[in-house]
């Protein structure tokens, strides 16, 4: 690995050298996609479980429901966002890629938003209330900060998990042999070069498929911190 | 000195569903007083202050009749918001319940900037004289940055109070304060008590008798859902009228 295998396009086989800059910007993309998909459902659903209505029979379903999309294979998913995006579409895309991820992230940021605010003690909700504020006011102001550092780690979970997703990109966001011209365009990533590489008989792309590993858990471990230092309590006044 | 009842609870009853919790229970509060309530566990002394700040309807199935007058106007009215209400009415917890994630300072600004005092030098002042009404102000005020729960028990819980203070509520109730704080810490929230009652109404919970003894002006004795009696503290405790509450009174039973 070296500073080419960030900044340079693939080389043609047999040519030594050569880089994944493109799918390391692709599976930022997706990523990018799949949160902004992801977070906002995830939360509100978990928000609705646990502050509003949670024992009725729709709470009940839209439980049942992120526990299945949790169970289904992701290449399930994968082939579902292929026929309500990829085929109206006629093309593969970024974009479908993104939905993919997402909806795989959509589970695990309900259930974990939902668990960590139930932890959130009643008495504080009431001590909230007996205040004078409005519900809404309550779960923004108290219930939410209180249980954030627990909802972050599920989102971080939900990242990690789907940032190695291979299977749902094969049918979404396909694979690219240069820079993906946008979001409407089929895209390299990360998991899918480490995929084609890794079972490909050329002794280079196999070691180029370890560093694509590499640097897609570095990916992971620096959305970790960042998003951590971004969020750490500051300072109180 | 004018008799004014600051709160005038009228043929109350509220339930849980089928279970009864409050028989219809009416008696007033007068101004600038401590009135305890006493009576044992289940009786419904929490319920009864929840039912008039309109806690009681936050829990699922739960259902009031009557009414409670505050200063003359019904908390129950037909276009009454109970938002509103809680703010005209400050309560306590028995667990001391600082916000986790806000500063000491916040904690007290909170129901401040909730009635929409946006202007720094104002919050300010109005946080340092609710910490001082409580006297927490000397304990704290170098760190007041620091969050809440990094006080001790005694002292989270007059942060509390100084939170519930902090917008001039027109009654202060108070569900067993001092309950889970040791005898030190108790004492002193009790001196606060007798210092407030100057410029607020006070309703207590107590499940400690001496402490309603000590502090309070009137007493109402509760026996499972119902008031058995109520009247200024000395008769009560000296010359009960009713046997149940010279039973309770005396620990013979509760």
């Amino acid at each position: 690995m070296n500073w080419d295998f960030f900044t340079k396009l693939p080389m043609p086989v047999g040519e030594n050298g050569g880089g994944m800059a493109h799918a390391i910007i692709g599976t930022i993309k997706l990523l990018f996609v799949a949160v902004a998909i992801g977070f906002p459902v995830g939360l509100m659903g978990g928000i609705y479980l646990s502050e509003f209505d949670g024992k009725s029979r729709f709470a009940y379903s839209v439980r049942y429901a992120a526990d299945l999309l949790n169970g289904i294979p992701s290449i399930v998913i994968g082939i579902f966002v292929y026929i309500i995006v990829v085929l109206p579409m006629k093309h593969f895309s970024t974009l479908a890629g993104g939905i993919a991820l997402g909806m795989i992230m959509i589970p695990i940021v309900l259930k974990g938003t939902e668990e960590f605010l139930k932890l959130v003690p009643s008495t504080l909700r009431e001590a909230g209330l007996a205040l004078g504020m409005p519900e809404w006011r309550v779960i923004l102001t108290i219930v939410l900060p209180t249980a954030f550092p627990g909802v972050m780690t599920s989102m971080m979970l939900a990242i990690a998990r789907v940032s190695g997703e291979t299977a749902p990109l094969l049918f979404t966001a396909f694979g690219n042999r240069y820079f993906s011209a946008g979001w409407m365009e089929p895209t390299a990533s990360l998991p899918a070069m480490i995929y084609t590489y890794s079972i490909s008989p050329y002794e280079d792309w196999k070691r180029q498929a370890w560093a694509a590993g590499a640097v897609l858990l570095l990916l992971v471990f620096l959305t970790n911190i960042i998003s951590r230092s971004f969020l750490r309590p500051k300072k109180m006044v | 000195m004018t008799i004014k009842s600051v709160l005038e609870v009228l043929n109350l009853s509220a339930s849980f569903g089928t279970h009864s919790v409050l028989k219809a229970i009416s008696f007033s509060v007068t101004t600038e007083q401590i009135t305890a309530i006493i009576g044992p566990s289940g009786c419904g002394k929490s319920t009864f202050l929840r039912c008039v700040n309109r806690m009681h309807e936050v829990v699922h199935g739960a259902s009031i009749s009557g009414d409670i007058l505050l200063n003359g106007a019904s908390v129950y009215g037909k276009d009454v918001d109970p938002v509103l209400i809680r703010r005209r009415v400050g309560m306590v917890f028995q667990k001391p319940t600082p916000f986790p994630t806000m500063s000491i300072y916040n904690n007290v600004a909170v129901g401040l900037r909730l009635n929409g005092l946006k202007k720094q030098a104002i919050l300010d002042e109005q946080v340092t004289e609710s910490l001082q009404k409580v006297a927490l102000w000397d304990e704290v005020k170098d760190r007041l940055s620091k969050p809440g729960t990094s006080l001790s028990g005694g002292q989270q819980q007059r942060l509390c109070i100084a939170r519930a203070l902090a917008v001039n509520p027109e009654v202060l109730l108070l569900d067993e304060p001092t309950s889970a704080l040791d005898p030190m810490s108790s004492g002193k929230i009790e001196e606060l008590l007798r210092e407030l009652k100057k410029n607020y109404t006070i309703v207590i919970v107590t499940h400690n008798m001496q402490q309603a003894a000590r502090i309070s002006d009137t007493t109402g004795f509760f026996l499972t859902g119902e008031l058995i009696e109520f009247g200024a503290t000395k008769t009560i405790f000296t010359t009960p009228k009713d046997t149940r509450t010279e039973d309770y009174i005396t620990g013979r039973f509760g």
